[in-house]
């Protein structure tokens, strides 16, 4: 009779995974056995550790499906969306390793407190300024409006943070804004609707601003929904230069 | 060890100007220095232009003007990335950078030798 635990049966094939265990900053990698199923996510690991071996493992993640941006973490090493990310295509020399996001503050185990990232957002007024009332004619803008376009590339961020986890820059500068928090601005410098277009350019000209990036372009490679954060970082680089020719008038 | 998270062609771009940039930063004061022997001290200029005909002192010429030239034309990259319209072809440029440096340092080396 086979013996069974859990969903597995004796002949079930294993695998190690090692899971970032922090709490009050004592933090360290656990190593777990968990089944290696031919179809099946980091998140799913993750998941069956919290529910079948460790029940105070923290993570987070909402939607399962690529939508919310809940459930980002480093997998061996590299920042991933987890609940897309299949483990036979990142796994290396049979190992798997998943820690909490880099640059961000852990709060316990793999989850990450997401404020500096957000409050980076703001910083950068990466934030809609409305131009007109809710009495005032929807505003006309057609899909072939080279500024719609130009928005349209930026604005699929589900807000994961994987490119601000991938970022040298914002891993050796605590001012920096990072590559989500510039790509919103941009798509907004784009956004005809705004007011708020001088304070959004002095803000990412700012000492955090878009003239810190080095164009690693690791954001570029990790971001999940395959945004381009360099180009309308570069864009932002472009208007800012453009914008100190105008006030220096 | 390159970490994973670096583990991409244009991060490597980003080292070589990097290190480029260093070298030649270390590099420009000694070339300066050396010039300046022309006015203050011709004679140890002429010894030291003897020890550059020695081919040890050849390949790290060689080196040298690969950081100098990968170091241009990677720069010429990354205002071509600001700059000019987005091209998404920007992993060839980077390899193009290195490709034309290798080129320019392999046809000093060749002349020099």
């Amino acid at each position: 009779m086979m013996k069974r635990i859990g969903l597995l049966t004796s002949d079930t094939k294993m695998m190690t995974v090692s899971i970032w265990r922090e709490e009050e900053n004592d933090g360290r990698f656990e190593d777990y056995e968990v089944p290696a199923r031919e179809n099946q996510t980091v998140l799913d690991v993750v998941a069956y550790v919290q529910q079948h071996i460790d029940p105070t493992l923290s993570y987070r993640f909402a939607c399962r499906v690529g939508m919310c941006g809940s459930c980002a973490m480093m997998v061996n090493g590299a920042p991933r969306w987890t609940c897309r990310t299949h483990v036979s295509k990142v796994v290396t020399d049979e190992r798997l390793e998943v820690g909490p996001l880099r640059n961000l503050p852990v709060i316990k185990d793999l989850a990450t407190d997401m404020d500096p990232f957000f409050e980076k957002w703001v910083a950068a007024e990466a934030v809609f300024h409305p131009s007109a009332t809710r009495d005032d004619p929807m505003a006309a803008i057609t899909p072939d409006d080279p500024m719609r376009i130009a928005a349209s590339e930026a604005i699929e961020c589900i807000n994961c943070a994987v490119c601000y986890a991938a970022c040298d820059v914002v891993e050796n500068n605590p001012d920096y804004f990072g590559p989500a928090a510039l790509n919103r601005a941009w798509s907004l410098v784009n956004d005809s609707r705004d007011a708020g277009q001088d304070a959004r350019l002095a803000a990412v000209g700012s000492n955090g601003g878009c003239h810190n990036c080095h164009s690693q372009q690791g954001c570029v490679q990790y971001c999940p929904n395959e945004l381009n954060p360099t180009l309308s970082i570069a864009g932002l680089k472009r208007e800012t230069t453009k914008a100190m020719f105008r006030w220096s008038r | 060890m390159i970490r994973p998270h670096r583990s991409h062609p244009l991060w490597v771009a980003f080292l070589l100007h990097r290190i480029s940039g260093l070298g030649l930063a270390l590099f420009l004061p000694v070339h300066f220095y050396m010039l300046s022997l022309a006015i203050t001290a011709p004679e140890r200029l002429d010894g030291l232009l003897r020890f550059t005909d020695l081919t040890i002192v050849k390949v790290a010429e060689f080196g040298l003007v690969f950081l100098l030239a990968v170091h241009l034309f990677g720069g010429l990259r990354l205002m071509a990335l600001e700059f000019l319209p987005w091209s998404p072809h920007q992993k060839t440029m980077a390899s193009m950078a290195v490709a034309l440096a290798f080129m320019v340092s392999t046809s000093f080396f060749l002349k020099a030798i």
